[in-house]
């Protein structure tokens, strides 16, 4: 890569939720699910977002889609800030990113053909419906899938062939960036390997640059160059991946690396140092560093006040005290 | 090692459809030793939880046909009467599933439910209770004592999967089958509960047979694996052996294709295709479709079971020449 150019800047963004419950709603609580992250992503980069449940990866997704407004801050997505966007640059950007789930069966509507379904974004972007069938026709080859499932019915499918036709209609509209979030989650190793291949084809032949979004550490390490780790709304360490992988600087990656299944009988026994507790959930936050009910070198400070940003290197970052100063 | 607990002799399982019969699974041979962990890991749909259910009887009997043989400390399972097997699910043979949530009861504590499991052979409540705690101790419930009086609800999916295994555990079975136990599970709750078994096997001697498509949980704890595919067996063995001298084209490639390195380090291997619908098998082996090194031989005929050592068992024509 010579100049890096960003496609995604996020600086301090949050996002509350409010629950209330009680007699007419008169008891709220604020649910912190993105809570001051700060993440750049630049183009034709992969970077992968780790978390456990509840740890507001999902969240985040949905900001930078802007299919949830932000409480503070913004997401600035090809140099466009999204909640101040025009009517016209929002379409734009609607189509500059796409988006991949983790359950494909129930993304596609069941009633509708493969074709329909594929060509239904060209058509709400305003192409014929003559052009949309042609592009339609091209993205199916793109995901290497042969044309006479064009006909086909969700049903009829295996779930493979699924998330190909989703990332086939993710791609019709020529985006810049891809949303993956668990794009791998619900298929069996082979096809995994064989949709992971496939994704990173495309990321290359097409010069896209994704977010991916997924709790299997394997899938991550294999995919991305940068890693990013959640935990409970923040984001606690990011860096090049095998910086990530292999010298885990936070206490929470260290524990989630550790926990990772290993894929090789021959390294049990090697490292073991199991986290204790559970993820511990976004109502109740803790006081002061999130990890610190979990974490083996928690202090008196760690309880009473957040830790900053440290940096390890220029890229590699760090939210904990033991790396301060 | 110790001795045989659990054989499984040429079992085939098919299910009652429209018009005919489904053979779901076929021809597995299998012999769990105490003291021993098995993982029968496949993808899905390729028969490995209605091997596990078919030991505990837990399949709608008016809709399969069971062949073969199931014996448990050298008896039949499969003659006895439906009475007889009530007795050992439970006491002997003990089960825990993907989601504790279906197998809770949600209008009852959990430490209630775990106590219901005990009664059934002390009947002094005091006692009882007392198990009740120590167990949820064993299985390193967080504040134990408060969360015996908590509602399924109120759990985490971690401490819901305890609570089985507490439940579990309070029969002292002499083997266990885990389907999927940590599927549902974040990773580092995952470590926890893998943990927990890991401790079982060595504390109370308890076999295991865990059911899984995860081969991270099966490199983490298994002694030995049976990979399944399509309704059968097709290699079978000491894990360590498996993983780093696989024999069968099937395992051979999805050891290729577990994504252990990063993408500077290669490409994974994929498998063509898709694992055939149990309604397209056709004779022949089964991988043959899918399979780079398949002859005419192996779409005509079934593969026998053939041995690499006494231990080591692979269902292939080709076997040995490798890809």
């Amino acid at each position: 890569m010579d100049k890096q150019q960003p496609m995604i800047v996020i600086n301090g963004l949050k996002k509350y939720f409010t629950i209330s419950s009680g007699l007419f709603g008169r008891n709220k609580q604020i649910v912190k699910a993105v809570d001051d992250v700060s993440l750049t992503i630049n183009k034709g980069e992969i970077v992968g977002l780790v978390g456990e449940s509840g740890s507001g990866k999902t969240t985040l997704a949905r900001v930078i889609l802007n299919l949830t407004r932000p409480s503070e801050s913004s997401v600035i997505v090809d140099g466009v800030d999204i909640t101040r966007a025009t009517k016209e640059e929002e379409k734009r950007l609607r189509s500059e990113i796409a988006v991949v789930f983790q359950d494909p069966a129930s993304n596609l509507n069941p009633r509708q053909t493969v074709e329909s379904s594929i060509m239904r974004p060209l058509i709400l972007h305003g192409k014929r419906k003559a052009e949309a069938r042609v592009i339609a026709r091209v993205a199916l080859n793109l995901v290497k899938m042969d044309e006479r499932y064009l006909n086909s019915y969700p049903h009829q499918l295996s779930g493979g062939q699924l998330q190909r036709i989703a990332i086939a209609r993710a791609l019709v509209l020529k985006p810049k960036i891809m949303i993956l979030d668990e794009p791998t989650s619900a298929l069996d190793i082979s096809v995994q390997a064989q949709i992971l291949n496939l994704l990173l084809d495309l990321q290359k032949s097409m010069g896209l640059t994704y977010l991916v979004i997924t709790h299997d550490l394997n899938v991550i390490r294999y995919m991305s160059d940068r890693i990013a780790v959640m935990y409970l709304g923040k984001l606690v360490e990011i860096g090049p991946t095998s910086e990530v992988v292999n010298k885990a600087k936070h206490p929470y990656t260290q524990g989630l690396m550790a926990a990772s299944p290993i894929l090789d009988p021959k390294l049990r026994g090697e490292k073991k140092h199991l986290m204790c507790g559970d993820p511990g959930s976004l109502i109740n936050i803790p006081k002061g560093c999130r990890f610190s009910p979990r974490c083996p070198h928690s202090d008196e400070r760690c309880k009473s006040s957040s830790p900053g940003d440290y940096k390890i290197n220029p890229l590699h970052k760090v939210s904990c005290f033991l790396y301060e100063g | 090692m110790g001795d045989e607990l659990l054989k499984l002799e040429n079992l085939s399982i098919e299910y009652k459809v429209k018009g005919g019969y489904l053979s779901a699974v076929k021809g597995v041979d299998l012999i769990i030793n105490s003291g021993e962990i098995f993982a029968i890991v496949g993808e899905s749909g390729c028969g490995k939880s209605t091997v596990a259910h078919s030991i505990m009887r837990l399949l709608p009997e008016n809709s399969v046909r069971i062949s073969g043989n199931i014996f448990f400390k050298g008896e039949k399972l499969n003659e006895k009467s439906n009475r007889e097997i009530e007795k050992i699910r439970g006491k002997h043979i003990g089960m825990i599933f993907q989601n504790p949530l279906d197998s809770l009861n949600p209008v009852y504590t959990t430490g209630y439910q775990v106590a219901e499991a005990i009664y059934l052979d002390n009947k002094n409540r005091k006692e009882v209770w007392k198990q009740v705690l120590r167990l949820y101790r064993d299985v390193k419930m967080p504040d134990a004592e408060k969360r015996i009086h908590s509602f399924p609800h109120e759990l985490s999916g971690g401490m819901r999967q305890r609570v089985m295994i507490a439940m579990m555990l309070s029969r002292k079975p002499e083997l266990l089958i885990a389907d999927e136990p940590t599927t549902a599970l974040d990773v580092t709750i995952e470590a926890q509960i893998l943990q927990i078994m890991k401790e079982l096997k060595d504390v109370y001697n308890t076999s295991i047979m865990l059911i899984t498509h995860n081969f991270g949980l099966v490199a983490e704890i298994a002694d030995r694996i049976g990979v399944m595919y399509a309704g059968e067996i097709v290699e079978q063995g000491d894990v360590y052996e498996i993983f780093e001298n696989p024999i069968h084209p099937y395992t051979k490639l999805l050891m290729k294709a577990l994504p252990r390195k990063t993408k500077a380090e290669g490409r994974l291997q994929t498998i063509e295709g898709t694992v055939p619908r149990l309604t397209e098998v056709k004779p022949g082996c089964r991988f043959a479709n899918r399979c780079p090194m398949a002859k005419d031989v192996c779409f005509d005929e079934d593969p026998m079971t053939r041995n690499v050592n006494e231990n080591h068992f692979y269902r292939c024509h080709r076997g040995k020449e490798a890809i």
